[in-house]
C-alpha cells in the first residue's frame, strides 16, 4: 500500500525544523512546493538525506533539495547518496564552498562517477601498486595522486583515475606500466645526468626537452624488455589497445641505437643533441608522463646530502663497534674503508657493492645497505668521500634526520596532522563516518616519583598480600592428568587396577598414562584509563591506586598487559598516553608514570579506541580485552557530547568487537547504568558506587572477567 | 613398491646430497665436530640449514637423527618413556638418547618451537659434561666423542616466546645462514631441478623482488626451496606464471593485496 504525499505544509513544517528556519532565515516554501509533487517514497528518501546533510551544513541541505529535485528521475539513489556523502566529505576536507560546488555541479559528480565505474580508481589500487613498486628494488619508493604522471625520485606520482580503455583490468595495466616506468627512470638512472642544466643550455630548451624525453622512453624501454620481458609485453597489448602508431621512420635509427645494452643517460643526451635536426617532433609514448626537472633537482640534491651524512654517519658507527670487536691495533690506526664490487655485472644493473676493512668485507646493517643502494642509483657509484667515517662534529645533525617528531613539538607552530594517527569518527546524524577526523598522537607520560605508590602499597598491603594469594591459583600451571591414553610417565594406580581386572578376566583398560597439561590464559588486556579534567581529586587519586593495585595482581597472574591514558580536546587534538606499553616490564619507569596520571582536558572515547583496538590488535594472544577505566559520558570540547559521543564510541566498540576484542568497562558514574547497556552491552560494565573502592573492585572484576 | 623401514639410528645418508657452501661453514662445522661442540644453524626458513645438516652427516658418515620440533614435544618425547607391554613396563628410547648410545647427529629442527624444559635435557649435552642424564631410569649416558648436537633456529620470528635463552645459546657455536648471492642461487636451482639457466636467473629475480618486500608486508621473502620447487613445476611443463603464483606467491601470503601484487611482478618478469 502506498502511503499518500506529504502536502506542502507538512514537509515545510519539515524542512523549518531541519534547516533551522527561526535562525537561518531560509525560504522553504518553494522547495517545500516542488517537493509536495513527488511520490511519497522520493518524498521520504530526499527529506531524510535533507536531515542527514543539515547536520553537516544547513546550506549544504538546502542546496541539495534544489538540485536533487530537478536530477531524481534522471539518476539512481544510489549516485544521489554517493553524491551526498561525497559533497559532506569534501565539507569535512575542505570547507564549505568546496562542497558547495560539489552540490551545484552535480553532473561533474555523474560523469566522475561513469569515468569511476569503468575506470580504474587509483586509490583502490594503491597498496598492490605499491607493493609492486617495493618488490622492483631500490630506492622505496613512495605512491601519490597527481594531475600528471611523474616521478621526483622518492614518490611516483599517478593520475587518480585512468578510463582511456574499456575495462577496469585493462586500465589497470596502464597503471602498472606507468608504476614500471617511472621506477625505471630511478634504477636505471635516467636523473644520474643534471638535467636540468643540459636543459636550460641549449638553445631551444623545450623541443631539446621533449627529444630528450621521448628518446629516454626509448632507452628505457629496450632496459625495461630486457629485464622485465612480461611488462614490456602489457605495454605492447595496451599500446596496440590503444592503437598507437608505430615510431616515425626517422625515429627508428636513433631508437635501435639507445636501446643497446649499456648505453646510458649521458649517451641519450649526446644522441638527441647530436641528432636535433633529423629527429622531427614525435607523439610521446602513452606511460611517460611529465618531466618535473626542477622538482627532481631539489629533491635529490636534499636527499644527497641527507644521505651522505648518514652514510658517513653509519661508517663512523661501523667504525667504533669494529675497533671493539678487535683487540685494540699496536698502532692506533683506524680501519679504513673501501668499497668493493664482487663480481662486475652487466653495466646498466646495479652493481651490489660491498664495504671492506683490510680487504675483507664488513657486514653491514640492512638500513646501510638500503643506503648504499639509494646512493648508487643516484650517483651510479659509491664516491671515495662517502667513505670517510663522520664522528661527531663532522656533520650537520639535522641531516641524519633521526628524531621521530615530538609530539609536543607540533603544537609550537599551526595545526596540522604530521606524525599523527588519523582516525574516522562516526557521525550519526549523517548515518556515515567523517574521514580521517581525529587526529591523536601517542605520548609517553613522564614520570613523577613522588612516594605515592610506596603509600599505596603500604596502604593496601593487607590486600595485596591477599590478591596475590587468590590470583595465584589462576597463573599459568602445569596439570597432571591422569588415565590418559597416551602420556609421558605411566600412571600406576591406573596399571595396577588395570591388572587386578586383567587377573579377573577383564579386559585391560588402555588409560595407562599420567599427562602434564598445560592449562594457558594467553589473555592480553589493556587498560583504558580517563585522564579528563572532570577526575580530578578523589577519583585520580583512585584511579592511580586502582592501576597499582591491578599491575601488582597482573604480575602475579603473568597476563600481558598495557596500560594508557587518554584525553582530548577537540578532534585535532586527541592524546593517547602511554603509561605502560605490552612489551615494557612493570617497573620503576612505569610506577612513576602512573604516578603521574593527571587530569587533562576531555572525554573524546572514540579514538581512543580505536587506536588502542590498533595497539592489542599487534599482540599475539587468544583473548583480548579492552578494560576502560572512566568516570562519565563521552564529552568533548565541540560537538562530541550527549548522543553524538555515545553513538560514536558505540560504533568504536562494535568496531571493536569485529577485531576480536573483548571491550568492557568499569565506571563510577552512577548515571552509567542509563547508557552504558547501549555502548558495552548489557553485561560488559560495572558501575561501582564508591569511588574508594574502586582499587578494592578493580581486581575482583577483572579475576571473573577472565576466568 | 612398499617404502623402506630402518630404525633412525640406522638412517646413513650414502649418496652426495648436493649443497653448495656460501662461506666457510663445512670447515667450522668440521672443526666443531672433531672438538666435540655442538652447533647452532641460524637462518630463514628454505635456505638450506636441513640440506646441510644432510650433507654434513654424509660427510661425517654418522647417521643423522632429525627431530622436528612443535610446541608440544617435551622432555620424554626427547629422552624416551615407559610404555606397557603385557603387563610389564618398558622403556622405550626416545630419538635423543638413540642418537647419543650409537653416536650419532642429532639434529633438533626449530628447538625454539618445542617446551621449555627440553631445554633441561640438552643443556649437560651442549657442554663439557656431554652427558644424557635420564631421570625416570636413574642413568646417566656418556656420549661417546662421535655424537653431536645441533639445532637450528630462525631468528626472524621476532615474538617474545619465541626466543633462544641466553642459557641454551651460548652453548652452541652458531653458524649463520643466509640466501646465497644470485649467481649462487642460479647454480642451486639449476643442480637441483635441471631447469634452463636463465629461468633459473629470472626466478632468482623473482625471489629477491619478494625479498624486497619483507617487512613491507611479507613476513619472509621466498626462500631458496620455494624457488626449486616453482623450477620443478617449470621442468614439469607448468607456465613459469603459473610455476610462480602456486609455488612461490600463494606459499607467501593469504593477503589479497600482496598476492595480486607479487602476480603482477611474476608476470612482469616471465
Amino acid at each position: 500500500m502506498s502511503r499518500a504525499p506529504l502536502s506542502v505544509s507538512a514537509i515545510q513544517d519539515l524542512l523549518d525544523h531541519c534547516l533551522e528556519v527561526e535562525f537561518s532565515f531560509i525560504k522553504t516554501e518553494t522547495p517545500a512546493r516542488h517537493l509536495a509533487r513527488l511520490p511519497r517514497a522520493d518524498q521520504d528518501f530526499i527529506l531524510a538525506w535533507v536531515k542527514r546533510l543539515a547536520s553537516t551544513h544547513i546550506q549544504l541541505a538546502y542546496q541539495f533539495i534544489e538540485r536533487t529535485i530537478s536530477v531524481l528521475s534522471a539518476l539512481d539513489k544510489g549516485i544521489i547518496e554517493a553524491w551526498a556523502v561525497h559533497a559532506m566529505d569534501i565539507y569535512d576536507r575542505f570547507g564549505l564552498r568546496p562542497a558547495l560546488i560539489v552540490i551545484q555541479e552535480v553532473d561533474d559528480f555523474m560523469r566522475q562517477a561513469r569515468e569511476r565505474k569503468q575506470g580504474t580508481v587509483l586509490a583502490q589500487h594503491a597498496r598492490v601498486l605499491l607493493h609492486f613498486l617495493h618488490g622492483l628494488s631500490g630506492r622505496e619508493l613512495k605512491l601519490e595522486e597527481g594531475a600528471q604522471a611523474y616521478t621526483d625520485t622518492e614518490s611516483v606520482f599517478l593520475p587518480a583515475v585512468i578510463s582511456t580503455l574499456e575495462t577496469p583490468a585493462e586500465n589497470f595495466r596502464i597503471y602498472k606500466v606507468m608504476a614500471a616506468y617511472f621506477w625505471a627512470q630511478n634504477w636505471f638512472g635516467t636523473f644520474r645526468a643534471p638535467l636540468m642544466e643540459f636543459v636550460t643550455q641549449q638553445a631551444r630548451p623545450e623541443e631539446f626537452q621533449a627529444r630528450f624525453h621521448r628518446l629516454e622512453t626509448l632507452r628505457l624501454e629496450a632496459c625495461l624488455r630486457r629485464h622485465l620481458p612480461g611488462l614490456y609485453r602489457d605495454m605492447q597489448g595496451v599500446a596496440q589497445a590503444l592503437g598507437t602508431a608505430p615510431l616515425p621512420l626517422a625515429w627508428q635509427e636513433a631508437a635501435s641505437a639507445v636501446a643497446q645494452p649499456g648505453v646510458d643517460v649521458y649517451a641519450v643526451l649526446r644522441i638527441c643533441a647530436a641528432q636535433a635536426d633529423r629527429l622531427p617532433p614525435c607523439p610521446p609514448a602513452f606511460y611517460q608522463g611529465a618531466f618535473s626537472l626542477e622538482q627532481v633537482a631539489r629533491v635529490q640534491a636534499a636527499r644527497l646530502a641527507q644521505e651522505k651524512a648518514r652514510f658517513r654517519h653509519a661508517l663512523y658507527k661501523l667504525q667504533s663497534e669494529l675497533a671493539r670487536e678487535t683487540a685494540p691495533p699496536l698502532v692506533a690506526d683506524a680501519p679504513e674503508f673501501r668499497k668493493q664490487i664482487p663480481e662486475p655485472g652487466a653495466g646498466e644493473q646495479l652493481e651490489t657493492m660491498e664495504i671492506t676493512v683490510d680487504d675483507k668485507p664488513v657486514p653491514v646493517p640492512e638500513n646501510v645497505k638500503k643506503l648504499m643502494t639509494s646512493i648508487i642509483q643516484d650517483l651510479g657509484d659509491l664516491p671515495d668521500e662517502y667513505l670517510v667515517p663522520a664522528g661527531p662534529g663532522e656533520y650537520d645533525p639535522a641531516l641524519l634526520g633521526e628524531d621521530a617528531i615530538d609530539p609536543d613539538e607540533v603544537w609550537r607552530g599551526t595545526y596540522h596532522e604530521e606524525g599523527a594517527f588519523l582516525y574516522d569518527e562516526w557521525d550519526y546524524q549523517r548515518q556515515h563516518y567523517h574521514k580521517n577526523w581525529c587526529a591523536v598522537r601517542e605520548k609517553t607520560l613522564e614520570p613523577t616519583y613522588d612516594g605515592f605508590v610506596t603509600t599505596t602499597l603500604h596502604k593496601y598491603h593487607g590486600v595485596i598480600k591477599h590478591l596475590r594469594r587468590t590470583f595465584e591459583a589462576l597463573r599459568d600451571e602445569d596439570r597432571l592428568l591422569k588415565r590418559q591414553f597416551y602420556g609421558d610417565d605411566v600412571d600406576i594406580d591406573a596399571l595396577v587396577e588395570a591388572l587386578a581386572d586383567t587377573h579377573d578376566g577383564g579386559e585391560m583398560s588402555e588409560r595407562l598414562f599420567t599427562r602434564m597439561h598445560r592449562t594457558e590464559r594467553n589473555i592480553a588486556v589493556c587498560l583504558m584509563v580517563d585522564m579528563s579534567g572532570s577526575t580530578k581529586g578523589w577519583i585520580n587519586l583512585a584511579e592511580r591506586e586502582a592501576l597499582i593495585l591491578l599491575a601488582e595482581t597482573l604480575e602475579t597472574l603473568g597476563d600481558q598487559y598495557a596500560i594508557y591514558g587518554f584525553s582530548g580536546m577537540a578532534r585535532k587534538r586527541c592524546e593517547i598516553y602511554k603509561i605502560k606499553g605490552f612489551d615494557e616490564p612493570y617497573n620503576e619507569l612505569v610506577r612513576g608514570r602512573i604516578s603521574a596520571v593527571e587530569p587533562k582536558d576531555y572525554t573524546r572515547m572514540g579514538f581512543a579506541i580505536r587506536h588502542l583496538t590498533q595497539v592489542l590488535r599487534a599482540v599475539e594472544a587468544r583473548t583480548r580485552i579492552l578494560i576502560t577505566l572512566s568516570d562519565g559520558k563521552p564529552d568533548d570540547y565541540d560537538s562530541y557530547r550527549g548522543r553524538y559521543g555515545i553513538e560514536d564510541t558505540r560504533r568504536a566498540l562494535i568496531e571493536a568487537r569485529y577485531a576480536g576484542i573483548h571491550p568492557y568497562c568499569v565506571t563510577i558514574d552512577q548515571e552509567g547504568r542509563d547508557y552504558l547497556p547501549y555502548m558495552y552491552g548489557p553485561a560488559a560494565f560495572n558501575v561501582i558506587d564508591d569511588v574508594a573502592k574502586l582499587p578494592l573492585k578493580i581486581s575482583d572484576i577483572y579475576r571473573r572477567l577472565t576466568l | 613398491m612398499p617404502g623402506h623401514t630402518l630404525k633412525t639410528e640406522e638412517y646413513f645418508i650414502t649418496k652426495e646430497p648436493y649443497f653448495q657452501p656460501v662461506g666457510e661453514e663445512v670447515q667450522v662445522f668440521e672443526a666443531a665436530y672433531r672438538q666435540q661442540l655442538p652447533v647452532l644453524l641460524k637462518g630463514p626458513t628454505g635456505c638450506g640449514k636441513t640440506r646441510f645438516m644432510e650433507y654434513m652427516a654424509w660427510r661425517l658418515k654418522r647417521p643423522l637423527i632429525t627431530v622436528s620440533c612443535h610446541d608440544d614435544l617435551t622432555a620424554s618425547d626427547l629422552v624416551g618413556r615407559f610404555l606397557i607391554k603385557g603387563g610389564e613396563t618398558l622403556w622405550v628410547d626416545g630419538p635423543l638418547t638413540r642418537a647419543v648410545r650409537n653416536g650419532a647427529i642429532c639434529y633438533l629442527d626449530e628447538i625454539v618451537e618445542a617446551r621449555k624444559d627440553t631445554t633441561v635435557v640438552i643443556h649437560p649435552l651442549a657442554d663439557d659434561r656431554r652427558v644424557l642424564p635420564m631421570d625416570k631410569l636413574g642413568e646417566l649416558v656418556e656420549a661417546p666423542p662421535e655424537f653431536c648436537l645441533a639445532l637450528s633456529y630462525n631468528p626472524g620470528y621476532q615474538s617474545v616466546l619465541k626466543d633462544l635463552k641466553q642459557s641454551t645459546r651460548q652453548r652452541f657455536i652458531a653458524l649463520e645462514f643466509a640466501y646465497p648471492v644470485p649467481e649462487l642461487e642460479v647454480t642451486i636451482v639449476v643442480q637441483e631441478t635441471g631447469v634452463a639457466p636463465e629461468q633459473a636467473a629470472h626466478l632468482v629475480k623473482f625471489a629477491n623482488m619478494t625479498r624486497n618486500l619483507k617487512g613491507n608486508g611479507l613476513d619472509e621473502g621466498a626462500s631458496t626451496r620455494l624457488l626449486v620447487h616453482a623450477a620443478k613445476l617449470i621442468r614439469g611443463g607448468i607456465s613459469p606464471v603459473t610455476a610462480c603464483h602456486t609455488a612461490i606467491t600463494q606459499a607467501l601470503t593469504d593477503d589479497a593485496e600482496m598476492l595480486t601484487a607479487v602476480n603482477e611482478l611474476s608476470s612482469s618478469l616471465f
